[in-house]
């Protein structure tokens, strides 16, 4: 299972906590899909949000506090300092949008804020492109963990860039990496860990799906057949046909 | 006569009272703030069984049909319009998605949407139609129930001895007793838009921020609502006013010249189902956690209430 700031997690599923119809079904997908990791946003429920805080921490598994909603480096990391507090964890996912409409990272912003960050003690998570300098800077900032995305956040459309991703997956095979962000289906975490990634971190797909439970335990059985098959080597793709069954000695009918 | 004490006079405690008084029982209603404050003042008004159930549990939906009938049974004016559903061009795919969960709609066509609301000719091509709900204005609605109430001799008193039964029906500040109730908080805007003419309530669907407008005649409108997991009840925020209000711009553009009559801001209670529910403790009956559905569903919880109190016999939403 993957290991994340010498923490291993229980599943490759890192769930947010957003968007669901009520408390109840969120923790309904969190029980039926095993997640390792929950995910939780401060920006919003900065004041009175002791509640819904109190029903995250009885799920009892690790709290990951994201920054989602902030805009520039000196609100992520104020909120950061709030997540500690509230959280009492030294994770934080960081999120420095950069475009209102495309939720898109601000990479400056971003290897700012890591920096801040990490040499204040906290376990930075980021939530990147799959750009591959923008990670190297990002692990020169301190971060041991990188979280590039699939597609823009909520946007349920899979990979926009698996040839990129492969390319950051192979130029870094070391670190911890989570796709995070664009997810749709089942199939599109598969890919994921067909390629090589530790994990994936979703919410729309799982929170605004017909039945979340159902759709949280899809993902958790994709996740686990993706691994599967990357611990597996898959065979290369060829070009032409080649039968698997030999067809010397077969009898030759009239 | 059967003498019961209710506790809080929002949505939830006059529709008790008022059930509990038609079917000739004597009531005392306390409320330390003399009633018709607290979050009912800030819903919308929306009798929308069918829109609702698009995240709602199937009980709001079938529970929630009966209220229309219940409020106009009860003095109250009741637009019975339906409720249009729209979403901006690069949002038609929410539109997809709420049709399935709403099946009771009706996809409409651009001259179909014209011909209901003349106001959005020619700015949506497509909309969804639910015939069979209706929308009130929830301040009047509740003075309707004080003053009917006031007419069969009761008034709310903000202090007093509990006599008889009690049902509670407090919101959020039952919360000592009720272990799982949280807030939810929300923030609304009242409008005065002269320039608009909208007859039904229009949800507009949008992946981060969903809203509604419901007319209140005269050219007033009220625009809601944020959710926002937190149990904060102070003044509404900058950001939640800010999509709210950018949002009713994208539905239509007169609305720029509104002048904003109020801004509010509350916190909802709600169980962690979002179920609104009637719950026997050893000491009272509470009825509690009406979340967005307050209006659509303290008619049958009252109802329920009534029943339990009266007839000692146990419906079936209760736990």
């Amino acid at each position: 299972m993957p290991v994340f700031y010498e923490t291993e997690i229980a599943s490759p599923l890192m769930l947010g906590t957003a968007l669901y119809p009520s408390p109840d079904v969120l923790a309904d997908a969190f029980r039926r899909s095993g997640a390792g990791v929950a995910t939780v946003s401060l920006r919003r429920e900065s004041a009175g949000g002791g509640d819904f805080w109190e029903l995250i921490r009885e799920l009892d598994i690790p709290v990951l506090p994201n920054t989602a909603g902030c805009h520039s480096v000196r609100e992520a990391v104020t909120t950061a300092h709030m997540a500690r507090e509230v959280f009492d964890t030294d994770w934080i996912k960081l999120e420095v949008i950069g475009h209102a409409d495309t939720l898109q990272p601000d990479p400056f912003g971003l290897v700012e804020a890591a920096r801040i960050l990490s040499e204040d003690g906290f376990r930075v998570f980021p939530y990147t492109t799959e750009d591959g300098v923008l990670a190297g800077k990002l692990l020169d900032a301190g971060c041991e963990v990188l979280m590039p995305w699939g597609a823009p956040i909520g946007t349920g459309r899979g990979l926009m860039n698996p040839y990129g991703l492969r390319t950051l997956r192979a130029q870094f095979p070391e670190v911890p990496m989570v796709v995070d962000a664009g997810l749709g289906l089942p199939s599109h975490a598969a890919q994921v860990m067909e390629m090589g990634f530790d994990a994936v971190l979703l919410n729309t797909a799982v929170a605004q799906a017909g039945d979340p439970a159902a759709m949280a335990e899809g993902f958790a059985l994709a996740l686990r057949a993706g691994k599967l098959a990357y611990d597996a080597d898959p065979m290369e793709p060829r070009d032409m046909a080649q039968p698997s069954t030999p067809l010397m000695g077969l009898a030759v009918l009239e | 006569m059967t003498g019961v004490t209710i506790l809080g006079a929002g949505v939830a405690g006059l529709c008790v009272a008022h059930e509990l008084t038609t079917r000739g029982a004597s009531v005392r209603l306390i409320d330390p703030q003399g009633g018709l404050t607290g979050c009912s003042r800030y819903a919308g008004g929306m009798l929308a069984p069918f829109c609702e159930g698009e995240t709602a549990v199937t009980e709001v939906v079938t529970l929630g049909q009966g209220a229309a009938d219940w409020w106009a049974a009860a003095g109250v004016q009741v637009e019975r319009r339906g409720t249009l559903v729209v979403a901006l061009g690069r949002d038609q795919r929410e539109l997809v998605r709420f049709g399935r969960r709403v099946p009771q709609h009706r996809a409409l066509s651009a001259p179909e949407i014209s011909e209901l609301e003349p106001a959005l000719a020619d700015r949506f091509q497509k909309a969804l139609f639910i015939q069979d709900e209706a929308h009130l204005d929830p301040r009047k609605a509740l003075s309707v129930l004080r003053d009917g109430l006031a007419r069969r001799g009761v008034s709310i008193v903000t202090d007093g001895p509990i006599s008889g039964q009690l049902i509670d029906c407090r919101g959020l500040a039952a919360r000592e007793d009720l272990l799982k109730l949280r807030g939810v908080r929300g923030e609304m805007v009242i409008l005065r838009a002269p320039d608009v003419t909208l007859h039904r309530p229009i949800r507009m669907l949008h992946p981060r921020h969903p809203i509604y407008i419901v007319p209140r005649g005269e050219g007033l409108y009220m625009l809601g609502a944020t959710q926002i997991e937190s149990g904060d009840q102070g003044p509404a925020r900058l950001r939640g006013i800010a999509e709210l209000l950018n949002a009713a711009y994208a539905l239509h553009p007169a609305f720029a010249e509104a002048e904003v009559l109020e801004i509010g801001a509350d916190a909802r209670p709600a169980f962690p189902d979002n179920m609104p529910r009637v719950v026997k403790a050893p000491d009272r009956i509470h009825v509690n956690g009406l979340f967005r559905h307050g209006f659509l569903m303290a008619p049958a919880l009252a109802q329920e209430a009534a029943t339990l109190v009266l007839n000692s016999r146990k419906p079936e939403h209760i736990e």
